[in-house]
């Protein structure tokens, strides 16, 4: 495979030029409005105009140089052949492999970490807005990586699945009817203890079934199409927990969710409580560690689930239909049923990230399932590259981290003014990754496929050809 | 699957008298299509066609461009719902025509009894006509898994035992060793498949990155991993060098006689057609104009007219004398 280089042809300066004064023009028409006039009040109550003008030449200059410097990078690689394979896939498969078990180990002792290093106060916000956040996340990413990486079906709506976990738990934990059954079955401590336990299953399946509900119509579509249904399901499904008022309190949402035991044992102060029962000092960091390890099993079951699934037959079933789906059907493979699994599937993990989210919040408002937590999870999938569980680690802790340890940035308060809130900068940092990983690495972090079975030796498929599906 | 790969047969053919005493189309049908029309529109793209292929035969089906036969295929293997039309393809000897009116009278797509069973390709959803009568198809333009291996390829291939044998993926799942033996003679299937196509030492490479004419042949091993009584081929050798196309006849010679499977063949090259195919059927305009064997189309005033474009005499006699008229 290898070539012989072409001769470079020379970088056009002349047309670098032309394209980046043509960038900076748009940005000048864009922004001359949005940033180059602020609007203010003067004593007397009247309204002016300010003109920014070294804002406006900075903002428009940035945008020159970064338009030319993104050509001349271009020019520079575009002579280059593009090695495929060669020695860098092993190599990718090799990382996938020890980087996710280094990772996994690292995730055990992490808790413990925290806590040695930040003491039980400090460590809360680490183990809890970091671990348990990008945790979250990550399962997610993962459930969502078997609908939109393997399958290759675009779902914009995911985020409707993990809004029916945690509203199935949230309902039926909080239900009075079901607590009063329960207390005389089994007395009356036995359901706020074990709602979870018992409701996480439920959770998945109920979202399960939600996701083979919405399948049924809708797998018909392909591409665009796919996309818009999918996006306007995960609407309906938040408009109705909006104004369904009796049924899941609006707005308001739903508070005092019970809280995960330990299997069976409270976190509180009591003389029953984790604390006591195990003859340590009561302080909540218990049950935030507790938590952690809980939606760290939770992810590891979809991980192995999803890694398992990609090698029996339903899973090949899932590539293939991304790959073509009409050779599919001339194999005999039923993919109206095939791609329903994959829906299902995807919705389960889900639903059980949603039921977790909804015993770790305490409570839960409609608020929490908007679509851009659908972009969100989308967004990781896509930035780790499709159908990679190690990319969506990356992405998640990229994404995720990142918007957490903005918050961190406090200190910028002194260059900035006080009314500078680093976390505003979110969609900022967001936009720019996604733009960055297009120009870099259009197909994702990790950007090869491992094969599912092999006969002599595992070898990398490279992203070049492996299909995005097509709906 | 275990049967080792059969030995390789002298590329040069037998010559057709020898070959085969007569087109079996008559007297052991495997498919019969009778009044088969597919309308686009105002297109009549397959015009009333009615036509039998023969078990253990290779049919060849032939036509100028245009002529609707990959229209027909598309038909047989159910991606097309036909305007009108029956095609009835049987396994084992049940009779087709006691049986086929009393089929169509019910509203079912099959029909079994203790001879074997009839299907009606037409009722039938496009993997259903893989699945259960058994009727595999290759592309004219190639449709692989290009993102997955070629031994994935033929993996994907074997999706429906498979799935039964993994309990539907819960068995699987958990691992049982009942499935992993069925997977275990899945590769094995398909690594018999890859010999036979000389694609063996490829078998971990990404389809997408096999030559053109590799890619031809493992569309057609993963047919055959499906393990087919009709395997339809579109234009099989097209862009294949003379020596591919060489060893093309003889994999094509050996899925008829290795493996009982009959064979439908599209092709646009001649010296494939007469050399291999034991019945040829001709289409023009969507409306068939010859069927007989390779000797009587070959001397058919029609299909040389139609064909070769009869306007143009000098292109006729010199396009004859390389068929060898
Ligand atoms: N899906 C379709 N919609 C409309 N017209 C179609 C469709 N498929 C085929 N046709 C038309 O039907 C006619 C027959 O096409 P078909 O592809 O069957 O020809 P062919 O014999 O396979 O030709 P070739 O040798 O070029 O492959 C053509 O005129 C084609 O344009
Ligand atoms: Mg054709």
């Amino acid at each position: 495979m290898m070539m012989e280089a072409p001769a470079r042809e020379p970088v056009n300066f002349a047309g670098l030029l032309k394209d980046a004064v043509l960038a900076a023009a748009i940005a000048f028409g864009l922004f001359s409005l949005l940033l180059g006039l602020k609007t203010d009040q003067t004593l007397n109550n009247q309204m002016v105009l300010v003109p920014r003008p070294g804002l406006l030449a900075t903002v428009v200059g940035l945008v020159f140089v970064g338009r030319f410097l993104i050509g001349y990078w271009q020019a520079i690689n575009a002579g280059k052949i593009k090695k495929r394979k060669a020695a860098a896939t092993p190599l990718a498969l090799k990382i996938e492999k020890y980087g996710t078990a280094a990772f996994v180990g690292f995730l055990f002792v992490y808790p413990m970490m925290v806590l040695g290093t930040a003491g039980p106060s400090g460590a809360i916000k680490w183990i809890d807005n970091f671990g348990i956040q990008i945790l979250i996340y990550i399962m997610l990413g993962w459930g969502l990586n078997i609908v939109v990486g393997l399958a290759g079906l675009l779902d914009l709506g995911y985020v409707a699945f993990y809004a029916v976990g945690a509203y199935s738990y949230a309902l039926l934990a909080t239900s009075e009817p079901v607590k009063e059954f329960m207390a005389g079955l089994v007395g009356p401590t036995f359901w706020p203890l074990w709602a979870f336990w018992i409701c996480l299953p439920v959770a998945g399946i109920l979202a399960a079934f939600w996701g083979v509900l919405l399948g049924f119509p809708v797998l018909r579509l392909r591409g665009d199409y796919l996309a818009i249904v999918t996006l306007a399901f995960g609407e309906i499904i938040r408009l109705v927990l909006i104004n369904w008022v009796e049924f899941s309190g609006g707005y308001a949402g739903i508070s005092s969710i019970p809280r995960p035991s330990f299997f069976g044992v409270p976190f509180n102060a009591t003389e029953s409580g984790f604390a006591a029962t195990f003859g340590l000092e009561f302080t909540p960091i218990y049950r935030t560690i507790f938590l952690f390890y809980v939606i760290l099993v939770l992810a590891l079951i979809t991980a192995v689930v999803s890694t398992r699934l990609r090698r029996l037959p339903v899973g090949r079933a899932w590539e293939a239909l991304r790959e073509d789906e009409i050779a599919c059907r001339s194999l005999g493979i039923n993919t109206v049923n095939t791609k329903l699994t994959a829906f299902a599937i995807g919705a389960m993990f889900g639903g059980f990230a949603g039921a977790f989210f909804a015993a770790r919040q305490g409570f839960i408002s409609p608020e929490s399932f908007v679509f851009l937590e659908s972009a969100q999870i989308l967004a990781i999938v896509v930035l780790g590259g499709m159908g990679s569980l190690l990319g969506v680690v990356i992405a998640s802790i990229m994404l995720v981290g990142g918007v957490e340890l903005l918050r961190e940035l406090d200190f910028l308060k002194a260059y900035f003014g006080d009314n500078f809130d680093p976390a505003q900068y979110r969609m900022l940092i967001f936009g720019a990754c996604m733009v960055l990983m297009m120009l870099w690495k259009p197909r994702g972090l990790i950007s090869v496929r491992e094969p599912s079975v092999f006969l002599k030796e595992k070898k990398a498929v490279s992203s070049d050809l492996v299909k995005e599906g097509h709906g | 699957m275990d049967d080792p790969p059969a030995p390789a047969r002298s590329p040069r053919a037998p010559a057709p008298a020898e070959r085969r005493i007569l087109m079996r189309a008559l007297s052991d049908p495997i498919l019969k299509v009778q009044n088969l029309t597919m309308r686009f529109g105002g297109l009549v793209a397959v015009n009333d066609l009615t036509f039998t292929a023969g078990r253990g035969d290779i049919t060849a089906l032939i036509g100028p461009n245009g002529a609707g036969k990959t229209t027909v295929f598309n038909c047989i293997t159910g991606f097309y719902k036909p305007t009108t039309g029956r095609m009835a393809l049987r396994h084992g000897t049940i009779d087709i025509d006691a049986h086929v009116e009393r089929l169509t009278d019910t509203p079912n797509d099959h029909l079994t009894s203790a001879d074997g069973s009839l299907y009606l390709l037409e009722r039938m959803p496009d993997f259903h006509v893989s699945a259960r009568a058994k009727v595999a198809r290759t592309f004219q333009n190639i449709r692989l898994f290009s993102g997955m291996t070629v031994l994935e390829n033929l993996m994907v291939a074997q999706h429906n035992p498979l799935m039964v044998a993994s309990n539907w993926t819960i068995g699987g799942l958990l691992g049982f060793a009942g499935f992993r033996k069925r997977e275990k003679a899945a590769i094995e299937s398909a690594k018999y498949w890859l010999e036979k196509t000389k694609l063996i030492d490829r078998a971990d490479d990404p389809a997408g990155d096999l030559p053109y004419g590799d890619q031809r042949r493992l569309e057609i091993a993963r047919a055959m991993c499906t393990e087919p009584v009709l395997l339809c081929l579109d234009e099989p050798a097209a862009g294949l060098n003379p020596r591919e196309s060489l060893e093309l006849n003889a994999l094509l010679r050996s899925i008829r006689d290795d493996h009982g499977t009959s064979l439908l063949l599209i092709e646009h090259d001649m010296s494939v057609v007469m050399e291999i195919s034991d019945h040829v059927v001709v289409l023009d305009y969507g409306t068939k104009i010859s069927d007989g064997t390779p000797d009587q189309v070959k001397s058919d005033p029609k299909v040389i007219a139609a064909y070769l474009g009869a306007e143009d005499e000098a292109e006729v006699e010199k396009i004859e004398a390389e068929v060898g008229l």
